[in-house]
């Protein structure tokens, strides 16, 4: 338990690792969700102008 | 090797090539991370002045270095897009500016909660280090905003181009404001003559987180390109045959 506290910074050294994480996983899942989105989005419309022809 | 760059950059191949090479920056990316921080908080020897407090170097330094490369990355993309024309640089600058602002309010997050054990204080006004990065997050900010504010795509490409590269002038004083300016901010420790002024077991592990956050933005600037492209060339020829082809590329 002692190597968690990192002396008296242990609340500094963590929130800090801890938030880089957060954002990574953020931007990680906000390229894979758009990446979707934007596929997905052609991809009705592409279908809905084959049926109509 | 013309040819190759030619062909790299016309839409269909960048799509498909996009989605091969990204798990390659990827991959070495956690890896280097995994040991960076792994090696970061519990193997390199403590700092004799600043104690364990020290260790949020592992996530500053290399989110502030991405914070500049992301700008870099974004004006220079701009600057190619406006002198050949060339699309796939306008869309390469667009996908950078969402990343760029994130690592810049991570670099200034864990900066301030590093700065107040350190400092004594989560924020100085007035610090040059410090505000010239604070406006960093803004011309990012203004840069979105302009885009998002243009419907028409290649009027947004080509003003937003020209906002990134007059904004250059602040990633030059984000990085000498240590040098040109007395500041609260600690000078250079990487980037000095006679080398790095830091012990080899501290260094390494910087290194690694350096080298893997590079990896990582490698892979998800190829990704959010890929997605842009994407978007741009909805209506032509080779988005429709490929989503009408059976497993189209996702």
């Amino acid at each position: 338990m002692e190597l968690l506290e990192m002396g008296k910074y242990g609340a500094y050294v963590w929130t800090a690792f801890g938030l880089t994480l957060v954002v990574v996983l953020i931007n990680e899942w906000r390229v894979r969700a758009r990446q979707a989105t934007v596929y997905r989005d052609i991809e009705v419309r592409i279908k809905a102008l084959e049926e109509i022809e | 090797m013309w040819k190759f760059f030619h062909q790299l950059a016309s839409p269909p191949h960048f799509y498909r090539l996009a989605a091969i090479f990204s798990p390659w920056f990827l991959a070495p990316a956690i890896a280097l991370i995994a040991y960076g921080v792994y090696a970061g908080l519990f193997i390199a020897p403590m700092d004799y002045q600043q104690g364990d407090a020290f260790r949020i170097i592992y996530v500053h330094v290399p989110s502030a270095y991405l914070s500049m490369m992301a700008y870099m990355i974004m004006a220079i993309s701009g600057g190619i897009g406006l002198i050949w024309r060339m699309k796939l640089a306008h869309a390469v600058a667009a996908a950078a500016a969402p990343l760029g602002a994130a690592f810049t309010f991570l670099a200034l997050v864990t900066g301030s909660i590093w700065g107040r054990p350190m400092w004594g204080t989560w924020w100085e006004w007035g610090d040059p280090r410090l505000t010239s990065e604070l406006i960093l997050l803004f011309l990012y900010f203004g840069y979105m905003a302009l885009r998002g504010a243009i419907d028409d795509t290649a009027k947004a490409d080509k003003a937003s181009a020209v906002l990134a590269l007059v904004g250059i002038v602040n990633v030059v004083i984000v990085h000498f404001s240590v040098e040109w300016w007395s500041s609260l901010h600690q000078g250079q420790t990487l980037m000095k003559e006679g080398g790095p002024a830091m012990d080899p077991g501290m260094l390494y592990p910087l290194l690694a987180m350096i080298f893997g956050f590079n990896l990582l933005f490698g892979s998800l600037l190829l990704r959010r390109t890929r997605t842009e492209v994407l978007f741009r060339e909805r209506r032509t020829r080779w988005v429709k045959e490929m989503i009408l082809s059976p497993g189209g590329q996702s």
